[in-house]
């Protein structure tokens, strides 16, 4: 067991955990934060993706000795509100089924949008690759995402 | 259908339901177990005082309206479907709704999600619990103003007097309903389906907003204090027990807390409750998935160590070409002469269909949080089958049942693997040894290589078209691993000579139901060789199929289990896809379009794909287009259009590239890299959906539009490149052309 700072949704926690414990798993048993979900863990789903400053990590993949001082977000920590513009996107379009793939692929998604505010078809699905959804609702995703980016451009012109 | 109450709660115990709610109007109805039209007076003197809130609704003084919700969310949408019932009957204001998730209690009746059954059993239910409560609001507001009820009517979530123009909010009549007798028996008048403001509209899924925040919703996020992590290790060979595993080490890694073999198996025989183990306990996940890296388990195999699909393969064709009387081969239905029909026919044609085991692949891992204490049992588990779970609890546990409480989670995709209790039986078993809560979680391997699945099969065909140019005979011999076609699968009574055999292989594979099981596989296998046929006789696919339905309405079943059909829905369907997909156009090469109707689940649906194959092979899936009869009620459009779009990707998912080997009594394959599902890249761009509204009880959408879509793709396949698929998964095939 070792002790380790990580700054998560814009807090500091101490954490003892094994050094080779997945950040996943501490997300999820010492810090309460089960939003991050496990599908397969090496890496296939992206059911676990969170960020590490601002790029989209595989939380299972990821050892929590290997987090260091980067800025974790996780879904919980996606908006303050659950408004950010894909959240609004996917209750609007009612995109999920189960609903458990739904935060990594959110996400992945977020991850998108913070560097291509309006992404092709070609985009998402190279963005997306990752983020398997067992209940296929891949035709919504799709539709949210460009939904998003529309939330997200009217956002911009009200605030221009 | 019409509302009857069938024993209306009395004055007494209804106002003694009230005053255990806290004043607000509450209104429980037992459901009777058939699910159908009668409405019961729920069990109240057996509270002990407790209120058990077993009750459907609940409305408070400030207007507050709470709905239980009696099935699990597995992703069909059930949570939000049922409640829109409820409200549209009562006249809520849909905004002013709290729909929280129902325990596990027979007042709620049956609660189970599968078989696509929740809305044709619990439709005219949800309507009459809604409206009995509906015409109570009315009396109390009538009552109030001294005027007929029949001049108030309700609405977003108030009465309205009409001819006076006065209106009371349902918040202000609570008081005065909660006084009043419940309606007697037949006296419930439902709403004219034309007056429906709620049903039929696109509405967002209530926890929509907690899964988009990642609220713990799902059994994987259940947590209780003194809680700790369990993993359960089987032997990848089904059957086999543990005769010794290095324990001693493995209670001493990190973080374990105990480490014990079960060698149980519940029920008795059984390879889908408690079978045996070794289970590790750990104060942490990873701690206990660290600890079982290092288990060693010597294992007794089970009876059938060496079995695999190349030898079921050889044994199958083995027993296809056994002569008619031979021993393994019953046949289980046989109308007119098929063998003077071949030797008449213009065109004969024989295929042989195969597809192998697949994986529910639930992405939520199979898991379970069990806390037994002395001779009690609480459960949290994310079931498709609440009661057989806690039955099987109970049974593991040697508890009765009602000392076993059952809380129903959200599900991380059930298709039809969390009917089966096997983790709750696990973690119940864990849990008795120790005493505390605790949370079972399997890996994606245990999950995999000890699914229930969905069974592989093989299929020998034959069939003839007469000099006319219609289906004279078929004959199909179907090899399976337990579960052969009912005698009256499709094209059974529509054809004059027919002739169903079956044989079963003896296999020791645990298999369960899979998104609608049966006809996800027999609708490819059908469709598929009726495409074969209309095209051996030049003739149209969707003109052959009409054809082939007849003239007449509803075909009865054959015998007392026999299913009815009704062929003059699935015309209409036909009909509506052929339209709707601008069936006939003129594709150029490696472009085409298939057709794949199948009547399952009680709903009649046809589908229409066009698919792209490049020279070099490549399938790209363009375009879907369903028609959809599940009768004459859509309940949530959104919900609806998100169960077909999920099924038809889905039914390309399970098609396309899924496929598990099986080799040395066990599944090869152990985590997604062997297992390829499908990405965003290839799920269709464009699902067009029909609902074709009919004059019969709304049915199911869970399932029934899942199997038309397999065999769309591959006749589309067929007509883009003249390449038959005639084995799952479709990669398997070589697409390429030149
Ligand atoms: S759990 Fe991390 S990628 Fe699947
Ligand atoms: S919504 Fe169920 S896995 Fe994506």
């Amino acid at each position: 067991m070792s002790t380790f700072t990580l700054q998560v949704n814009g807090r500091s926690h101490e954490v003892d955990a094994a050094p080779e414990t997945p950040l996943l798993w501490v997300l999820r048993d010492n810090l309460d934060l089960v939003g991050t979900k496990f599908g397969c863990g090496i890496g296939q789903c992206a059911a676990c993706t969170v960020h590490l400053d601002g790029t989209p990590a595989r939380a299972c993949l990821t050892p929590v000795s290997a987090v260091g001082s980067a800025k974790v977000t996780t879904i919980e920590g996606l908006s303050p509100d659950g408004q950010h513009p894909l959240q609004r996107a996917w209750c609007e379009l009612d995109v999920a089924q189960c609903g458990y793939c739904q935060p990594g692929q959110l996400m992945s998604a977020a991850a998108l949008l913070a560097h291509n505010p309006s992404p092709s078809d070609a985009d998402i699905d190279e963005a997306m690759a990752g983020n398997l959804c067992r209940c296929a609702t891949y035709f919504r995703i799709r539709a949210g995402i460009h939904r998003a980016a529309e939330l997200l451009a009217a956002g911009r012109e009200t605030r221009a | 259908m019409s509302a009857t109450l069938r024993a209306p709660l009395g004055r007494r115990s209804f106002l003694k339901l009230a005053t255990l709610a806290g004043g607000g109007l509450v209104l429980g109805y037992y459901v009777r177990p058939s699910g159908m039209a009668q409405v019961v007076k729920p069990d109240v003197e057996k509270t002990d005082g407790l209120f058990i809130p077993n009750a459907f609704l609940r409305i408070a003084a400030d207007g507050s309206v709470t709905v239980y919700s009696p099935r699990p969310e597995v992703g069909q949408g059930i949570k939000t479907s049922l409640p829109m019932i409820i409200a549209e009957e009562l006249g809520a204001d849909w905004r002013r709704v709290e729909v929280v998730s129902a325990p596990l209690d027979a007042a709620f009746g049956p609660q189970f999600a599968g078989g696509s059954m929740s809305t044709p059993m619990s439709y005219t239910a949800m309507r009459q619990v809604g409206a009995a409560a509906r015409t109570m609001l009315v009396e109390a507001a009538a009552q109030t103003w001294g005027v007929p009820a029949n001049e108030c009517v309700a609405g977003e979530g108030a009465v309205r007097h009409a001819p006076s123009g006065r209106s009371l909010k349902f918040g202000d009549l609570v008081a005065k309903a909660s006084a009043l007798p419940v309606p007697a028996e037949g006296s419930v008048v439902l709403k004219d389906p034309k007056d429906f403001t709620l049903l039929g509209k696109r509405i967002g899924g209530v926890d929509n907003p907690r899964v988009v925040t990642g609220q713990p919703l799902f059994g994987i996020d259940q947590k209780r204090p003194g809680m700790v992590h369990a993993v359960y290790e089987k032997s990848p060979v089904w059957g086999a027990r543990p005769l010794s595993a290095n324990l001693d080490h493995v209670k001493a890694l990190p973080g374990v807390v105990d480490a014990f073999a079960i060698d149980r198996t519940v029920p008795e025989g059984q390879l889908t409750g408690l079978v045996p183990g070794v289970a590790i306990v750990a104060t942490s996940t990873w701690a206990a998935f660290s600890a079982r890296n290092e288990l060693k388990v010597t294992w007794k195999e089970g009876r059938l160590p060496n079995s695999s699909w190349d030898d079921f393969a050889r044994q199958a064709r083995e027993l296809a070409r056994a002569p008619a009387g031979s021993p393994g081969v019953s046949e289980d239905r046989r109308d007119g002469d098929v063998d003077k029909a071949f030797a008449g026919a213009a065109h004969v044609l024989e295929a042989a269909y195969a597809y192998p085991f697949i994986s529910h692949t639930n992405l939520e891992p199979q898991n379970c949080l069990v806390h037994v204490q002395g001779d009690r049992a609480e459960i949290w588990a994310p079931t498709q089958n609440p009661d057989g779970a806690r039955k099987l609890a109970a049974q593991v546990l040697g508890f009765a049942p009602e000392n076993v409480k059952v809380n129903i989670t959200r599900i991380g995709g059930g298709f039809g693997r969390r009917l089966d209790s096997d983790p709750v039986a696990e973690a119940a078993a864990i849990s008795q040894r120790l005493g505390v809560p605790v949370k079972l979680l399997w890996d994606r391997a245990n999950d995999l290589q000890h699914d229930h699945y969905r069974p592989g099969g093989f299929h020998f065909l034959k069939g003839a078209v007469d000099p006319q140019g219609a289906l004279s005979a078929w004959r199909s011999h179907h090899v399976s691993f337990g579960s052969n076609m009912g005698a009256d699968e499709y094209p059974a009574r529509f054809v004059p000579n027919f002739a169903l055999l079956s044989s079963t292989l003896d296999n020791g594979v645990p298999q369960g139901p899979w998104r609608a099981p049966g006809s996800c596989t027999y609708a490819w296998v059908i469709c598929s060789f009726l495409d074969e046929l209309a095209h051996a006789a030049g003739r149209d696919p969707v003109k052959f199929n009409l054809a082939l339905l007849g003239e007449g309405d509803m075909v009865p079943g054959t015998g007392p289990r026999g299913r009815p059909y009704n062929a003059a829905r699935m015309r209409s369907v036909l009909r509506e896809v052929a339209e709707k997909s601008g069936w006939g156009k003129t594709l150029p090469r490696g472009r085409g379009m298939g057709l794949g109707y199948f009547f399952s689940h009680q709903g009649y649906i046809a589908e229409v794909a066009e698919v792209t194959v490049t020279p070099a092979g490549e399938l790209r899936v363009d375009r879907v287009v369903a028609a959809v009869d599940v009768g004459s009620q859509i309940v949530n459009l959104s919900g609806a259009e998100n169960q077909v779009q999920g099924s038809v990707t889905d039914g390309l998912n399970a098609a396309w590239r899924q496929e598990l080997d099986i080799k040395q009594g066990r599944v090869v394959q152990s985590n997604f890299h062997e297992y390829p599902m499908l990405r965003i890249a290839d799920a269709p761009r464009s699902i067009e959906i029909h609902f074709v509204k009919s004059d019969y009880p709304p049915t199911g959408l869970g399932e029934p539009a899942l199997p038309p879509l397999a065999p769309a793709v591959c006749n589309a396949i067929f007509a883009a490149t003249g390449k038959r698929v005639r084995q799952l998964p479709i990669s398997r095939t070589d697409l390429s052309w030149s």
